[in-house]
């Protein structure tokens, strides 16, 4: 068992050492694995929006304290049960392999949008969760106060409440983004050319597992870390003067 | 299209769902178990106060976390022949990589359940007399896994979800188990959603069940 770095110059056609980039009409195991890379951050990128829209708007609906909404939040809590209590793998195959059978239109769509709509539906029962604890959490003189002013539901969500709710969960969204980046890696077995599936093809081809899995492993890290770094500023931007967490 | 059941059989069951339903329960058991034992262990060095102990522990929790699961059963899975010098199943892999990987998540709920505990204890448990094992044994550490209950269970369901991931290295599990159903009978698409529904009965029930120890509560 010995380290050799070399593999990640070699062409992906031949095997044999050539220009780490930038080899004429080839791709190298270090190129390959940069595009990877790329598929990995988009499948995230797309899943963590899908999930923060669908998640808010879940969320929101679970609270929704009117009476004509009663069937609202009956769906939504049917929509957080669904999509939390299916495994995420098994969650991609209905996507991919169920979904078209009934629905022809999906069987032209990508397998990368696929497993990205798969991923931030099953992230948006999770969101919906924290949007619905951060709701809670606010006092209710809030949302009766914004009531009282005369401002129609939509408002008092939009101004009053999910400005302070959202404030309140960022820690917890901040772990859900480095999750969503994580579980990106099942997209996999939707034959999406993310970082899992170039480590595992990689692997084969070239019979370097350690060196390959070592370079994926520190991507994800660094990636996952990056997230993390964003999130935080994004909560040092969003502070507010005597709410939680202000200096 | 319409859907066909009708390959469902006992013979069925038996033949393709029974050992991989089988070793999915088994892999969340012994990953729960395994899981919590070596997790309370790196909790416990995480609050020991010991540099030696506290940075090799909190080193291992950061990056098990921060590496999907599917990337650690590749690496276990090309390691673990290497360290045992021969090779071995996909099924015991996985269960080494579980227990390692459920270890950093249940470290990290064992550790705020252990910090939950008021510091008066610890000392009180002092007092009377108790040596620092017999303490964490008789007094800290049953408070705290009771109070952790329900984020101990949550994440139990987690684990279990996440065992459809051996895919990966090729295990034969319940989600493989119906697969294989599917292209045998020429019917994968009845396989993948029964195999959803049975998937959302356990894992519904079991979080009514964490709702419910809540209410109690």
């Amino acid at each position: 068992m010995h380290w050799d770095w070399q593999v990640f110059c070699n062409s992906t056609l031949s095997g044999e050492a050539t220009a780490c980039f930038g080899a004429a009409g080839d791709i190298t195991y270090l190129q390959w694995m940069i595009s990877a890379w790329g598929w990995t951050a988009s499948v995230a990128a797309l899943g963590f929006v899908i999930a923060l829209f669908a998640g808010v708007m879940v969320g929101v609906a679970r609270t929704l304290p009117f009476v004509p909404f009663a069937p609202l939040v009956w769906v939504a809590t049917a929509w957080t049960e669904l999509f939390r209590n299916i495994p995420l793998l098994v969650q991609v195959f209905l996507w991919y392999h169920v979904l078209p059978v009934f629905v022809p239109a999906f069987g032209s769509v990508s397998s990368f949008w696929l497993a990205a709509i798969a991923l931030g539906l099953f992230t948006s029962a999770r969101i919906a969760e924290q949007v619905r604890a951060g709701l809670q959490a606010l006092p209710p003189g809030q949302s009766l106060a914004a009531r009282a002013l005369g401002l129609p539901p939509g408002t008092v969500y939009a101004k009053v409440l999910l400005p302070q709710a959202l404030r309140i969960i960022l820690p917890a969204l901040t772990s859900e983004a480095m999750n969503v980046v994580k579980n990106s890696s099942v997209a996999f077995a939707v034959s999406v050319t993310e970082l899992t599936l170039f480590a595992m093809q990689a692997q084969e081809e070239t019979g370097r597992g350690l060196e390959i899995y070592a370079g994926v492993t520190l991507l994800y890290a660094a990636t996952a870390l990056s997230v993390n770094r964003v999130m935080a500023w994004v909560e040092s931007r969003t502070r507010l003067p005597g709410m939680v967490g202000a200096r | 299209m319409s859907f066909d059941f009708s390959f469902f059989s006992g013979q069925m069951l038996q033949d393709y769902l029974l050992h991989g339903l089988l070793f999915s329960l088994q892999l969340t058991v012994i990953a729960t178990v395994g899981g919590i034992v070596l997790g309370t262990l790196l909790a416990l060095m995480r609050l020991s106060g010991n540099r030696m102990l506290s940075l090799p522990a909190t080193a291992y929790v950061n990056t098990m976390r921060s590496v999907p699961l599917v990337m650690v059963l590749l690496w276990f899975f090309l390691l673990v022949p290497f360290v045992l010098g021969q090779s071995t199943g996909a099924e015991l892999s996985a269960v080494v990589t579980f227990i390692a990987f459920e270890a950093a998540f249940f470290c990290e709920i064992m550790r705020s359940g252990i910090q939950s505990i008021p510091k008066a204890q610890m000392q009180a448990g002092r007092a009377l007399g108790l040596d620092t094992w017999q303490n964490l044994r008789f007094i800290i550490l049953p408070q705290a896994f009771r109070h952790m209950t329900p984020i101990l269970l949550t994440q139990v369901i987690i684990l279990f979800q996440d065992t459809s991931l051996v895919y990966a290295i090729g295990a034969y599990d319940l989600l493989k188990g119906f697969e294989v159903a599917g292209k045998n009978f020429g019917r994968p698409v009845e396989a993948y959603v029964a195999a959803a529904l049975t998937y959302f009965v356990i894992c519904f029930a079991l979080s009514s069940l964490v709702r419910r120890l809540q209410m109690v509560k």
